[in-house]
This record gives C-alpha cells, sequence and structure tokens, in this order.
C-alpha cells in the first residue's frame, strides 16, 4: 500500500487578514482529510514543531502549524521568537484569530472532510484550550500541559492576555483532551484539578490523561524530562481521541 | 514551563556573533525552555541591538546552577578589576576611588 505526505511552508491569512506563515503537512492523495492545526510554544515555531506536523500527517491529517511571531520576522525562528519573548509574547486575541484563519484554511483544501482539531504544547495548550472556548468552528482540542489556563496571581493577566482561560470553559464548544505530568508545576496537579473541576461543573466533553513520573513536556526526545513509556501511551490517546472526534461518523460518540 | 517571565534590563557593550561584533543596549533575561541546550529549562539571554533586525542577537542558554555561578564570577571580576584599576569600575557620578 503506497503511503506518502508533502511537507511545506505556506501562506495564510491570519488575524486582522495578516500573510502568516505556516508550516503544512499533509498526506498525498484525495482524502477525504481532517485537519489538525498545531500551536507552538513559547520558544518559538521550531523543529519540534514541524515535526508533530509531520508526525500528525503519517497518520493521516493535514496538519497546519502556524508561525504566530510571523509578523515580528524575517530571521531565524530562534531569533524571532527572542523578539516575541521581549515583547512579552503575542496578544491572545491575535492567536486565536491565526487560529480561526488555520482552521479556514485547512477547510478550504479540495481534499478537506470538514472536520479541524488543535493541539497545542506548553504555552500553545494554553491557546488550544483558549481557541477551543472561543472558536466554535473547532472540533476537538488537545491541551498538552498547557500551563496558565488557570491565573491564580491576578498581575499576571495582561493587555495581551487579559483573561485566563478556565473563565472561559462554560464556552467550550468541543471536545478536549487534557495530558498533563503529575510532577508539573505548572500547570500545578492542583491546577489541572481546578481545570477538571470546572469542566465537570459546565458539562463539558472531556478526558485527562495524567501521568506520574513524568514532567513539564515529556514529549520531547532531546531534553532530560523526555518519558518515554508515558510519551507512548499519551501519543496513543491523542490519536485515539482524534480517531473518535475527527474520523469518526458525525453523531457518534465523542466521548 | 513556557513562562512570561522576563526582565529586560538596558546595556552598553559589545558582543561578538556569527557576523562579527555589533553594539548591544539591551539584554532581556528568562528561564524557559532552551531552543538547543539539552536542558528542560535554561536560564537564557539574549544580547541585541534594539535597532537591529531578528538577527543582531547574541544568545546565551545556561542550566540554572551554571547562571548562577556565571553571576558569582561575574560580581567577582568586578569587586576585584575595581580594586586592581584604581576605581575605575565605579558608578558613573561617583568619584574614583572614594
Amino acid at each position: 500500500m503506497y503511503e506518502g505526505m508533502i511537507a511545506e511552508t505556506v501562506a495564510i491569512r491570519g488575524h486582522d487578514g495578516d500573510d502568516v506563515a505556516a508550516y503544512y503537512a499533509r498526506p498525498l492523495g484525495a482524502g477525504p482529510f481532517a485537519g489538525v492545526i498545531v500551536i507552538h510554544h513559547m520558544p518559538g515555531w521550531d523543529e519540534w514543531t514541524r515535526e508533530v506536523a509531520r508526525r500528525l500527517a503519517g497518520r493521516g491529517y493535514a496538519a497546519l502549524a502556524p508561525h504566530l511571531y510571523s509578523r515580528l520576522g524575517p530571521g531565524s525562528p530562534d531569533d524571532v521568537a527572542a523578539i516575541a519573548r521581549a515583547a512579552g509574547g503575542v496578544a491572545d486575541e491575535q492567536v486565536v484569530g491565526d487560529v480561526a484563519g488555520s482552521a479556514r484554511f485547512l477547510r478550504a483544501q479540495p481534499y478537506a472532510s470538514g472536520r479541524v482539531g488543535v493541539i497545542g504544547f506548553c504555552s500553545g495548550g494554553r491557546h488550544a484550550y483558549l481557541a477551543a472556548c472561543r472558536l466554535p468552528e473547532l472540533d476537538a482540542a488537545v491541551d498538552c500541559w498547557g500551563g496558565g489556563v488557570v491565573v491564580d496571581d491576578p498581575s499576571q493577566l495582561t493587555e495581551q492576555r487579559p483573561v485566563a482561560p478556565i473563565e472561559l470553559t462554560p464556552d467550550l464548544s468541543c471536545p478536549l483532551l487534557g495530558i498533563f505530568g503529575n510532577d508539573d508545576r505548572n500547570p500545578s496537579v492542583e491546577q489541572v484539578d481546578r481545570t477538571e473541576e470546572a469542566l465537570r461543573r459546565h458539562g463539558k466533553a472531556y478526558e485527562f490523561h495524567r501521568y506520574d513520573g513524568a514532567g513539564h513536556g515529556f514529549f520531547a526526545v532531546d531534553r532530560p524530562g523526555y518519558r518515554p513509556e508515558q510519551a507512548t501511551d499519551a501519543w496513543g490517546e491523542v490519536f485515539r481521541f482524534y480517531e473518535r472526534t475527527l474520523r469518526a461518523p458525525a453523531g457518534g460518540p465523542t466521548e | 514551563m513556557c513562562s512570561y517571565i522576563t526582565e529586560r534590563v538596558s546595556v552598553e557593550g559589545s558582543a561578538k556573533g556569527p557576523d562579527g561584533w555589533m553594539a548591544v543596549d539591551t539584554a532581556t533575561v528568562y528561564f524557559d525552555h532552551p531552543y538547543h541546550a539539552p536542558l528542560d529549562h535554561s536560564l537564557n539571554v539574549d544580547f541585541v541591538n534594539a535597532a537591529g533586525g531578528a538577527g543582531t542577537r547574541v544568545a546565551l542558554e545556561l542550566s540554572a546552577e551554571s547562571a548562577r555561578s556565571l553571576v558569582r564570577a561575574i560580581l567577582a571580576v568586578l569587586e576585584q578589576g575595581g580594586e586592581a584599576h584604581g576605581g575605575a569600575l565605579a558608578p558613573r557620578g561617583r568619584a574614583a576611588g572614594g
């Protein structure tokens, strides 16, 4: 059986109609393929982000990773990320707009199935939660260890990040998968408990997988925090979740 | 964890990057995931020329322990250098040797 994919940089229309670069990996063939938006973390639009997009494409999804710092470029992703860092990151409104633009791009492709999910890691996990609450057009969201969904220190709320995503939980409009390490401190176990409580209280469709012996970012194979057993299991949960939410016939169980 | 904890400080001096020496006027300091260092988190310093583009940056990623060692070394050298150079390292506006 032939398998193939193409992975390339493309341009999409993001927030405010801005041109935003994106890394786009998709299977070859007529589809239909569900789409997944990959939200990069604070250090930038890096090699890990590209690997995730290719991994998703290898499993049959059209995966688009927008460069959230596009407007600050040109330059290498790490240099541009440094500019974003010095400016305090990018505004939530802009990120949500870029995710919306990414969803439009994915749905516009002739091989699109019409369903679009999102996945984010670290600050990208927070953005995934945020986008799932703000964008009713998303069909599934995966939050991998997103810190800052719960905000205990009001001084952390800024003009760029004015609302704690947990406050938007009533507006969550798609099933949510959360992946967390129980040794993580941002988010802490207690903060993840509170997020679960909010999801239950508002009757949201969600599942959390919380791993002992794992801390923050335990998928990263090039860091000491890599946990192969937990990461392998968690990736399996991610793909089972997407199979259920992005590929199963509409109207079937999504929880 | 990804955090937005960032300190920016004005600096005066020069840094040498792949394109040679450049003036730097800002240092951005943060503790977060590194881009290159094989660490979960690192103390990162970007020495930049604010008027330059994204590439006018000399970047550093250190473990927390080595960053603290570096701070101690910097302070020790400033202390010794001040004594050796007769107060040349005194902050501007204060009399040398005073």
